[in-house]
């Protein structure tokens, strides 16, 4: 049997469909056995089918989602082949982002989404004759790179944010891909609005250390400064560099009496 | 780094991160080579405290502060056996003992992140480690502008820039 057709029941009972049944979302036909081959052409229902329009999963914005999907690359790149399903598989797919706290797990999670085609020759092959980039090579630039591909998503650096909703899902072509080391490693960073954005509430605050959510997970240069002990290094340099400039006027002026 | 900014790009985030690595790297080798060099030569007296230095080096800040102004002689002139004065032992002495090998240590674990955050601290690992590094750093720069400023205390205010290349020292 086909193996994208053998679903992990485990996974499928911890997902977020756990609690459906299989003819929920397919034919009811599918009760009789054997399954009549008719049914693999039946029309599959997808996300906005469902939650679109629908006031309880409201907050979610699936409407705003599907929009920024369209205007993503894989939208433009590939059509109506490119589904969500492409991505999130809806019977293994589990909120992890705004839940988990452990960030490296859900960090993995997403990266494994992307990597399922982006280091999967025969996946990415399903839609494409271009030859599968090679991203450790593509990455080459980015020092501490192991580093950075554990503790941040490909998704933060390669989608357009939009702040209305919760994950980001317009995914920019790779020339637009953020390669500023500056857009993260700075005090505003842009971290905060994309993987901090759950844990972090609004806790811009200028005093103590900046966003300190980070750093209970992670160090990050730049973004992760004292704004107190700026301040003192910053004085204490002045003050120096005053006292410095006094000494050597009132030589030059000694010297020249 | 620390005090990056996109609105101020001074210098380029990566050019200042590897900039700043191989300058490290090369501050740790250059370290090993000065602790070697005052162990095997006569060098290594001069990083020694002696009796008396505390007071020893009021009298040389006051020197500094107000003496040279009023034309003083400078109480411990430069001697084959004193080649710093007492202000200047206690500085160099501090730096190149305490801030420098603490500069360089933290640098040397900064540049393997995965390795203490996993095998040693934890967590707060490499926010500790970067802090210590950090503020060390920042007394080498105070250190730094300081130094070259009093460099050219000296015969001329270029006699010591000369002497560190010929390596002779200019009598006031």
């Amino acid at each position: 049997m086909n193996p994208y057709f053998i679903i992990n029941s485990e996974e499928f009972y911890e997902s977020n469909h756990w609690n459906f049944s299989c003819i929920d979302c397919h034919s009811s036909d599918y009760q009789n056995f054997p399954h009549s081959g008719e049914l693999r052409m039946e029309p599959k229902f997808a996300c906005i089918d469902c939650h679109g329009g629908d006031e309880q999963y409201e907050k979610y914005h699936f409407e705003q989602i599907d929009e920024e999907f369209h205007k993503s690359v894989h939208s433009s790149k590939h059509s109506e082949e490119f589904t969500c399903w492409m991505c999130h598989n809806p019977h293994t797919y589990k909120i992890n982002a705004r839940t988990n706290e452990n960030m490296a797990e859900f960090i993995q999670y997403d990266n494994e989404i992307c990597l399922s085609c982006h280091s999967d020759i025969s996946k990415y092959q399903l839609l494409t004759t271009m030859e599968n980039p090679n991203v450790l090579l593509t990455h080459n630039w980015l020092p501490n790179q192991v580093l950075h591909f554990t503790k941040v998503r490909c998704i933060e650096c390669h989608t357009e944010i939009n702040n209305d909703i919760l994950v980001s899902h317009n995914v920019q072509p790779k020339e637009e891909a953020i390669s500023d080391c500056v857009e993260c490693h700075s005090r505003d960073s842009r971290l905060l609005a994309s993987l901090y954005k759950f844990q972090f509430a609004g806790e811009r605050n200028a005093a103590g250390f900046s966003n300190k959510t980070m750093l209970q997970n992670s160090y990050v240069i730049g973004a992760n400064r004292n704004y107190y002990l700026n301040i003192i290094s910053i004085g204490l340099f002045v003050l120096v560099f005053i006292g410095l400039c006094i000494h050597a006027s009132l030589r030059i002026i000694i010297k020249h009496k | 780094m620390q005090y990056s900014d996109p609105s101020y790009p001074i210098i380029r985030f990566d050019w200042s991160v590897s900039i700043h690595n191989i300058a490290g790297i090369l501050l740790a080798m250059s370290y090993v080579g000065f602790l070697i060099g005052n162990m095997v030569t006569t060098n290594g007296k001069h990083y020694i405290f002696r009796k008396g230095i505390i007071k020893n080096l009021i009298l040389q800040a006051r020197y500094y502060a107000f003496g040279i102004f009023k034309g003083e002689h400078p109480p411990f002139p430069i001697t084959k056996e004193h080649k710093f004065n007492p202000l200047q032992k206690f500085s160099y002495i501090f730096i190149m003992h305490i801030i420098i090998p603490l500069v360089t240590i933290t640098g040397i674990m900064l540049l393997f992140p995965e390795i203490i955050s996993m095998e040693f601290f934890g967590n707060m690992a490499l926010h500790i480690t970067d802090i210590i590094h950090v503020i060390m750093g920042f007394f080498v720069s105070l250190f730094l502008i300081v130094h070259i400023y009093f460099c050219t205390i000296g015969h001329t205010p270029l006699s010591n820039f000369k002497g560190m290349f010929n390596g002779y020292h200019e009598k006031h």
